[in-house]
């Protein structure tokens, strides 16, 4: 039972892509030039108690973060994901601007963002708060929003016809039907974002930006301190905290939260088991709620009915045509300058620097790679074992997501402790890091291909009596295959991302780093040098863009037409 | 005054190869007050799209449709539609369902509720209020669909195929309880358009049957039906107009405005595989006599609609004969279901080739080309000049299914390729 986002189909690069990428270099400047002003900005610095005393407070503050930021992610997704499929001439270029940002990688925002916010919030720990809960939601929003996208733009044609046929209005066919439909999608991709935000809580809670420190109370900086100051005791005792954090979280969350989802289900069939959850019923069969919920349906009800009267929402014709390109021009101009801006401060890196960035990004593409393939080398195996024994499964399925959902960064400490005496012991812990990230999205994907083979194929192949290497060429391989990409689409995104967090480690008061592309863009934010920062930022961006589309998107369209079921 | 009228309505959509297709052409038709009409024909003929372009959710290429008089624009104000999946939404339970187009109304809550209610009784749903519909059965959806549909009290209620989901003995419990209300007018509704492929579903509720036409759909015949409720199906007046609409349907062309011989693969292939030809040419063989094929087809337990491609097909290839409605094996026909595997692969080779000029085709570029290999591309690009594209690669697909089954040629699914048999080396077969 997993969600599966389909890859877009688009290959080629057009014209909209080069817009895009103007826009992108646009956006880039306009985030890392906030940071030029950075030196004037006051620094707020907190101190971090290793006390075990402060857990339980730190705990909470960095599940209020999460929340907050997952909320922000919400909303956004919906809004993004409504107007996007509704504006046919938005639509096109939203959707590649989402396509990019989702590999932009999450540190490459923070400089710009967190001292914009510092700008306007010198005092106190408000800009930094907000700062660290706007990273997180950089680091979760984007593929819910895809998802919210995909879903409201592939409404089942008999739904959409009702909807006109029986006159909704745009908030009610918003509300009946639209948002129901994307629920499904939306609750997976939560949880995968969420699972996401763990991962990038450490970076987002402490960092520094050239000779300044930031801090927030947190379980992230706890343990990132605890890491510094190498206090194993303290890395257990956080990472404790962490997991158990999670496990409640999945049960007294999401657990319910996707046996309500099925509700929302199009097919009329049910096939395979059905996600149940124990708090979900005496949630419902509680007499407070259900009374609660009818209020809130009732006052819905009010709002829609204000709307509901037919000539209101009647569309009026734009009266001022020549305003939509005054508007074009303006944003266009801007763009244009701001590109040109960021161009300028790109040009600034000298050339040997480029070279140095391109060999970077070889070695980080180097380890990625590996880590991806042994990813795929021991989840296969795994994944069809247990997708193509349902009893297996059962028992297997929410163990494999409890471990999935601890965040490696935060056993990476542990890792570090163990390898760094090796020769080349980060590099290893570097891919150990991705690996642990990202194969999971692998497994899932796997898992949901195997369990996804009808059993009537299943049966034809024990009948032929086909058997190892030529049951996996002729049954397992072709069915698992679109999965497989699909998941690995995501883990390469991943595995780029979490190089920034891996190549570039502060370990008991020390600085150690690899050669790679993640280890200078760290860097490169760590000593506040926004040309190299941006240099980089964009290389990375266009080298995942690129394998996405020439390598994952191509592949994966090769296996959905030959072997799709 | 005609409640719906339809005037010179022509749908042509435009396909992504940039091929227009006429889905259908020149459509007059008018609903009137008390009346209920049926729409009858093959798929394919453009039955949906015609309710829909009435409905307002398609717009027309050419031609208008009124309401009361009133040209529409946008969703026809004075209609309702079942839809044939029912097309409810899962998440809402079925008074809910029935009441949303009385919300978007703005029908107060309290009132909203009784009429939703009041309908759900009507209908026969009463105690699944608060059911959703994955719990229900086909039927039962079903009539969650027309509950929704009624209870805004519409004018005109359109209903596209709305039994065609369901098995035999609940469609029939349906159609019975929407005729009762129909009737005996315990619903507002002034005048009904049913879109059906089954012509005794059609003479059995309608007053007036609309035959089209397919490729493009146009209409070939209004028949009446003067019988009051409730008929009988075995009446001899009842079957004598089922084979009248029949002959009607796939009988020779009323018009002769087409050519007599079609032009080069100008004609679509009847979408059939083959083992399905030699199994229906052998039943007709075995009977001895002409055969009515309305029987035929429910002998069989078959929709009409399912078998006419099959007819279509053997009678493309010559070996059988339909006149007037009947249907007769030929003398080819009558050896073809007596031959063993081999003489039917060699008849059948004959037969395509002396019938079927766009596989006659294929084999001719073959021959020609030196390596007797072709891209299958080659011929879909030639068939998207007559057909869409959807269409154009089912043709290829009948074309290859048919032309592997005669042996005239070799298909290679991986490259994509179709070819001469003896070229390929013996090492490389699997």
């Amino acid at each position: 039972m997993i969600y599966r986002a389909i890859p877009l189909r688009r290959v080629k690069i057009s014209i909209i892509d080069v817009g895009i990428i103007l826009f992108f270099f646009a956006f880039i400047y306009g985030i890392i030039s906030t940071a030029k002003d950075w030196k004037e900005i006051p620094t707020y610095t907190l101190n971090i108690s290793l006390s075990p005393r402060n857990l339980p407070l730190y705990a909470w503050f960095s599940l209020l973060r999460q929340f907050l930021a997952y909320i922000l992610s919400l909303l956004f997704s919906i809004s993004y994901g409504y107007i996007a499929s509704h504006n046919k001439t938005l639509e096109p270029f939203m959707i590649s601007l989402l396509d990019i940002l989702q590999s932009v990688p999450v540190l490459s925002f923070m400089p710009g963002v967190i001292l914009g916010l510092i700008a306007i919030f010198p005092h106190g720990r408000i800009g930094v708060e907000l700062g660290s809960i706007v990273l997180i939601f950089t680091g979760q929003v984007w593929n819910m929003a895809f998802s919210v996208y995909g879903s409201m733009s592939s409404l089942p044609r008999d739904l959409k016809e009702a909807s006109e046929i029986f006159n909704l209005t745009p908030f009610q066919k918003f509300l009946y039907v639209e948002l129901p439909y994307s629920i499904i999608g939306l609750v997976w991709n939560s949880m995968m974002s969420v699972a996401g935000g763990w991962f990038f809580l450490m970076a987002c809670e402490m960092f520094t930006l050239g000779e300044r420190d930031f801090r927030l109370p947190g379980l992230g900086s706890y343990l990132q301190l605890a890491a510094i100051e190498g206090n194993t005791k303290a890395i257990l005792l956080g990472l404790g905290t962490m997991i158990a954090l999670i496990v409640l979280i999945d049960q007294l969350v999401w657990r319910p939260l996707t046996a309500w989802a099925q509700k929302f289900k199009v097919e009329l069939t049910t096939r395979g088991p059905v996600p149940t959850s124990t708090i979900l019923t005496i949630l419902q069969r509680s007499t407070i709620l259900t009374k609660f919920s009818e209020k809130i349906n009732e006052f819905i009800e009010k709002i829609t009915g204000k709307f509901s009267k037919r000539e209101q929402v009647e569309r009026k014709v734009n009266p001022f045509p020549i305003l939509k390109f005054i508007l074009l021009g303006v944003f266009l101009t801007v763009i244009g300058y701001a590109s040109t801006r960021l161009i300028f401060l790109i040009s600034r890196v000298p050339v040997h620097m480029w070279g140095d960035i391109i060999v970077s990004d070889l070695f980080t593409l180097l380890r990625v790679s590996t880590a991806v393939v042994l990813s795929i080398a021991w989840t296969l195996p795994l994944g069809v074992f247990i997708g193509m024994n349902p009893r297996i499964s059962v028992v297997m399925q929410p163990i494999v997501q409890i471990l999935a959902s601890i965040p490696a960064t935060a056993v990476f400490p542990i890792i570090l402790m163990w390898l760094i005496s090796l020769k080349g012991g980060l590099s290893i812990a570097s891919i150990l890091l991705m690996l642990l990230g990202t194969q999971w999205y692998i497994l899932f994907n796997v898992i949901a291909g195997a369990m996804s083979i009808p059993a009537d194929l299943k049966e034809a192949a024990e009948i032929f009596q086909l058997k190892g290497l030529e049951k996996w060429r002729r049954l397992i391989i072709p069915a698992v295959l679109p999965y497989l990409v699909t998941g690995a689409i995501t883990a390469t995104g991943g595995a780029w991302n979490a190089s920034i967090v891996s190549e570039y480690v502060h370990f008991r008061g020390k600085i150690l780093m690899v050669r790679g592309l993640g280890a200078l863009i760290s860097n490169s934010a760590d000593k506040g040098d926004l040309s190299l920062l941006a240099a980089s930022t964009i290389m990375m961006i266009i080298t995942v863009t690129l394998i996405n589309r020439f390598f994952w998107r191509r592949l994966y369209w090769l296996a959905e037409e030959h072997y799709s079921l | 005054m005609a409640i719906i009228e339809v005037k010179n309505l022509t749908i042509i959509f435009d396909m992504p190869n940039n091929t227009r297709i006429t889905v259908i052409e020149d459509i007059n038709l008018s609903l009137e007050e008390g009346e209920f009409v049926a729409i009858l024909g093959p798929s394919g003929a453009g039955k949906s799209t015609i309710v829909r372009a009435i409905a307002g959710l398609i717009k027309p290429t050419h031609g208008e449709v009124l309401y009361r008089g009133k040209l529409v624009e946008g969703v026809n104000p004075g209609i309702s539609m079942v839809f044939q999946t029912a097309a409810l939404f899962p998440w809402l339970t079925v008074l809910e369902n029935v009441e949303i187009g009385l919300k978007a109304k703005g029908v107060p809550p309290k009132e909203r509720r009784e009429r939703a209610l009041r309908m759900i009784d009507l209908i026969g749903l009463d105690g699944f209020e608060s059911a959703y519909p994955k719990e229900l059965s086909g039927g039962m959806r079903q009539r969650v669909g027309f509950a929704r549909a009624l209870v805004v009290e519409p004018e005109v209620l359109l209903m596209d195929e709305p039994f065609s989901g369901l098995d035999v003995l609940t469609a029939e419990n349906l159609r019975n309880d929407l005729l009762e209300l129909w009737i005996e007018k315990r619903i507002p509704t002034k005048t009904i358009l049913l879109i059906t492929h089954s012509i005794e579903e059609a003479i059995y509720l309608s007053d007036r049957v609309i035959v089209l036409d397919k490729n493009p759909g146009r209409i070939k015949q209004e028949i009446y039906v003067n019988m009051p409720h409730w008929r009988d199906r075995e009446s001899e007046e009842f079957v004598r107009l089922v084979d009248r609409i029949y002959s009607i349907m796939m009988g020779k062309p009323i018009t002769t405005t087409k050519p007599p011989r079609p032009e080069r693969y100008g004609t679509p292939l009847p979408h059939v595989r083959v083992g399905a030809i030699a199994g229906f040419v052998e039943l007709i063989a075995e009977l001895e006599r002409k055969e009515d094929i309305y029987k035929i087809a429910e002998d069989l337990n078959m929709d009409l609609a399912d078998i006419q491609p099959v007819i279509e097909a053997s009678e493309l290839l010559k070996f059988i004969d339909t006149t007037g409605g009947d249907i007769s094996v030929t003398e080819i026909g009558r050896v073809f279901a007596e031959a063993d595997v081999l003489e039917k692969k060699e008849i059948f080779r004959k037969q395509i080739l002396a019938n079927v000029p766009f596989i006659q085709q294929i084999v001719q570029v073959l021959q020609n080309k030196s390596n007797h290999r072709m891209p299958i591309e080659f011929f879909i690009e030639l068939l998207e000049t007559k057909f869409s594209t959807s269409e154009a690669q089912a043709q290829m697909e009948i074309a290859i299914d048919w032309g592997r089954y005669a042996e005239l040629f070799a298909y290679d699914e991986d490259s994509k390729e179709v070819y001469l048999e003896e070229e390929v080396p013996e090492g490389e077969k699997v």
